[in-house]
């Protein structure tokens, strides 16, 4: 599975310049500020809109090529869209959505196929409402259905949560994981939040301004402290190891280390993506001993960035693993901390997706 | 029921001008729609050089005087030649002094009144929706059909319904095209005009212009009830 994008388009006196491949399946999450042309990136993958020039390649199947005059309309790149505005059509019921796509796919699905969809996005209550009867988080998880029950080779999504408030946002996330981990379907996600971006995806390609100013691991890009995408403290993917029954925490290793979390409700032996916000980690020069947090983990210090005002990112190595810690320049000065420094991280908390 | 209520307030040539108006205004008006759906698609989804020409050919019946409508028609359906000539030999079909020619004039005189309608209609749809069909795998048919054409479905009736109203009082483009033969072309309006012509008649035309005024009233109420619903959803 690949993926293989590059663009050159104008809109008035933006310019759209952006190239990249995606290697992997799972989630690739297009990230950059509101205006970058994110969604115009998405648009031409699904065929929306016609670049002046470029090249778009779906796993092996060329669905652009100006240089060679191939232009496939978007009815027939089997590329499924999840928009920002749901867009249900508003004179069909919910079923009826659900199977606009279906109907019109050759390799649709089976009556057990949307059975397992509707299961997966929890639509069975909905079937027979009318979208305007729908919450906005209702919608999302209808037009995700109603896109995937097309069929779809890729699936693209353009911020299907910024529309949302924070409840109903974290109303969809775990069915976004869910569809991730269980579709093995391949997904561009547009997203300018990053808290999304470290939960779902596997990539991230940032873009600014049309063009691609970074792509990479979201465990690797979210850890760099170049200030080309904020920073998040760490990404770790994780393997559930125990689930102590005495203390009611769980034990997770990944490379570098273990994590002691609360306990998940997660099988032994599951991978986990665990996430620790950079002011969630304070560094300590020497062990700490009577301390109340569960987390102490040794590194040495790879690099420091001062950010804006009296804080500093400092991005420490603990085995492969990297974590950034955001302290303020006073404590780096008390600290002495320089490349190569040995350190304890602190870890505050842990953020684990319980549920898949 | 409504027939014997007809019957009882209405004589028999009443009655028939009336039957009359409404059967050559709803062949006018259904005859018309395939047509005024294709022109409005054609206003709102296309861009082609001098369409501001046929948007203005199509809107002439609203401005030309119907005398005028009745003339061109007959010029070019009348029997002797031309056109009518042709459709009259090969096929027998016959516009002139017969109800058929009343309901081809009622349909190009109100042939913009359905046109505006449908046209707002598509012109307030969502074309996100049309994106989101096209990736979902619908072509342009199937996305006319299914999605821009139901969405448009109130603006279409409202649109026939006013046309309708419209047809209904259709007069000089009538009875120059077609004349004023009792049971074939006299609807309403003709009647009304007849009884005026008539010594005496005056009471005949006012009861007619009754009816056609509570018809009209009518039919615009209901056009504007479902244009309400239409802004509504």
């Amino acid at each position: 599975m690949s993926i293989e994008v590059a663009l050159h388009h104008r809109f008035g006196a933006f310019a759209l310049d952006a190239a990249f491949r995606i290697e992997r399946p799972g989630v690739t999450a297009l990230f950059g500020p509101s205006g970058a042309g994110k969604t115009s990136v998405i648009n031409a993958v699904a065929g929306l809109i016609r670049p002046r020039k470029g090249r778009i390649v779906i796993d092996g199947r060329v669905v652009l090529d100006t240089n060679a005059g191939v232009f496939v309309p978007p009815q027939q790149r089997r590329a499924g869209y999840v928009f920002q505005d749901a867009r249900l059509f508003p004179h069909m019921s919910v079923a009826d959505n659900l199977r606009f796509g279906w109907r019109r796919t050759p390799n649709r699905l089976g009556e057990d196929g949307i059975a397992r969809i509707v299961d997966l996005l929890g639509l069975g209550p909905l079937l027979e409402r009318a979208p305007k009867a729908l919450s906005g988080g209702e919608k999302s998880r209808v037009a995700l259905g109603r896109a995937l029950l097309s069929a779809p080779d890729i699936l693209l999504l353009d911020e299907p949560l910024a529309a949302l408030d924070a409840a109903r946002r974290s109303e969809i996330l775990p069915y976004l994981g869910r569809l991730r981990d269980e579709t093995k379907l391949p997904m561009i996600y547009v997203s300018h939040a990053v808290d999304e971006v470290a939960r779902l995806a596997d990539e991230i390609v940032v873009i600014r301004g049309g063009r691609v100013e970074a792509q990479g691991s979201v465990i690797d890009l979210l850890t760099k402290i170049d200030g080309s995408i904020p920073t998040l403290g760490a990404v770790l993917d994780a393997r559930v190891e125990v689930h102590r029954a005495g203390d009611g925490l769980s034990v997770l290793s990944f490379d570098g280390g273990q994590l002691i979390v609360s306990q998940i409700a997660r099988g032994v032996g599951d991978r986990v993506r665990a996430r620790i916000r950079a002011e969630d980690i304070l560094l300590a020069r020497e062990e700490p001993r009577a301390i109340s947090a569960n987390n102490v983990l040794p590194a040495i210090v790879s690099a420091l960035r001062a950010g804006d005002g009296a804080q500093t990112d400092v991005q420490i190595a603990c085995g492969p693993a990297k974590l950034v810690a955001r302290i303020t320049q006073a404590s780096v000065a008390r600290l002495a901390l320089a490349p190569g420094v040995a350190v304890f991280a602190i870890i505050k908390s842990v953020i684990v997706d319980s549920s898949n | 029921m409504l027939s014997a209520v007809m019957m009882a307030l209405l004589t028999p040539a009443e009655s028939q001008a009336l039957l009359l108006s409404l059967r050559i205004a709803s062949v006018a008006v259904f005859a018309a729609l395939p047509f005024a759906v294709a022109v409005a698609l054609l206003l709102t989804r296309t861009r082609f050089p001098g369409k501001i020409v046929v948007d203005g050919i199509i809107h002439l019946p609203l401005v030309l005087p119907p005398v005028a409508i009745g003339f061109l028609l007959l010029t070019i359906f009348g029997t002797r030649a031309g056109l009518g000539a042709w459709l009259f030999q090969t096929f027998g079909i016959r516009f002139v002094f017969s109800w058929t020619g009343a309901a081809l004039a009622s349909a190009l005189i109100t042939f913009p009144f359905q046109v505006r309608a449908i046209r707002i209609a598509l012109e307030g749809a969502d074309l996100g929706l049309d994106e989101a069909a096209r990736t979902l795998g619908a072509g342009w048919l199937d996305r006319l059909v299914n999605v821009a054409l139901p969405l448009a479905f109130p603006g279409i009736v409202a649109g026939v319904i006013t046309a309708f109203a419209a047809s209904l009082g259709e007069f000089g483009a009538i009875i120059t095209f077609v004349s004023n033969i009792p049971g074939e072309t006299r609807t309403l309006p003709l009647a009304i005009y007849t009884a005026l012509q008539t010594p005496g008649g005056d009471a005949e035309a006012a009861k007619l212009s009754l009816i056609s005024i509570v018809l009209a009233l009518m039919f615009m109420t209901l056009a504007e009830i479902v244009q309400r619903r239409m802004r509504r959803s």
